[in-house]
């Protein structure tokens, strides 16, 4: 294949022009080979932020925390750091025993 | 050294008049005082949706009460709240203890940040319409992510 490695991410469609299918086949076959996916740098927001205290009162900064379903939402999604997450999650548990936030919605 | 402290959140039906509000809260007080305890606060939330039915209830009255005394004045403030119909849910949680460790960890970072602003030649607490001051220590833990964002 003429096309090089850079020009397949991003840029391929628009050299390519008219070219179509066969330059969205390499586009898929790049993917496997590389991350070109973008994947934005997690930090903790109680660490960025400074917030010391995670009060089992405070529903605004719990809320992004408690998606839809009513799970505690992963670290490994949210980024936050351990000691925070412990934090976090002892202040759900919390505010979930006096009905601030629900232990299930579906 | 300072005693105890706790704090205590209880539910009341959405239909509590004022006056019942306060009749609980002289009944919590009567006890607490029996018992060689103090309010420090309290803090009526008022009326608020319930995230789940409670007793087929959907929205209830929060009180906050935060007191200073022993174990078992909870312990008793708890049995007693228990059995009262009214309360529809109640919760004590310790509070003294994340209280200091929330100052320690604020006291230490000020001074920790006052530090390093001498050491850079400038004055300790930050001046007004001083931009954000640079990220001193890029944490450690989440640079393996670094090569993946390349």
């Amino acid at each position: 294949m003429p096309m090089g490695r850079g020009g397949g991410g991003g840029g391929g469609g628009r050299t390519g022009g008219r070219g179509g299918r066969g330059d969205k086949k390499t586009g898929d076959k790049e993917k496997g080979q590389r991350r070109p996916m973008f994947r934005r740098r997690k930090v903790c927001k109680f660490c960025a932020d400074k917030i010391d205290d995670i009060n089992y009162k405070d529903v605004k900064l719990l809320g992004p925390f408690v998606p839809e379903r009513g799970k505690i939402l992963p670290r490994r999604i949210s980024g936050t750091c351990a000691m925070h997450q412990r934090k976090l999650q002892t202040a759900i548990k919390r505010a979930r025993q006096i009905a601030l936030i629900p232990y299930v919605t579906d | 050294m300072t005693g105890r402290q706790y704090e205590l959140v209880y539910l009341l039906p959405p239909d509590t008049t004022e006056q019942q509000v306060a009749e609980l809260h002289q009944q919590i007080e009567a006890v607490v005082s029996r018992l060689n305890g103090q309010i420090e606060k309290t803090e009526n939330w008022g009326r608020r949706r319930l995230a789940y039915e409670i007793a087929h209830h959907k929205e209830g009255v929060y009180v906050l009460e935060v007191i200073n005394g022993s174990g078992e004045l909870m312990k008793e403030l708890d049995r007693r709240l228990k059995v009262m119909d009214q309360v529809m849910r109640h919760m004590v949680v310790r509070v003294d203890q994340e209280i200091k460790v929330v100052e320690r960890t604020r006291t230490k970072r000020q001074s920790e940040s006052e530090r390093r602003r001498v050491k850079r030649g400038l004055p300790p607490q930050r001046q007004p319409g001083e931009g954000r001051p640079p990220a001193d220590a890029d944490d450690g833990d989440d640079d393996r992510f670094d090569g993946m964002e390349g």
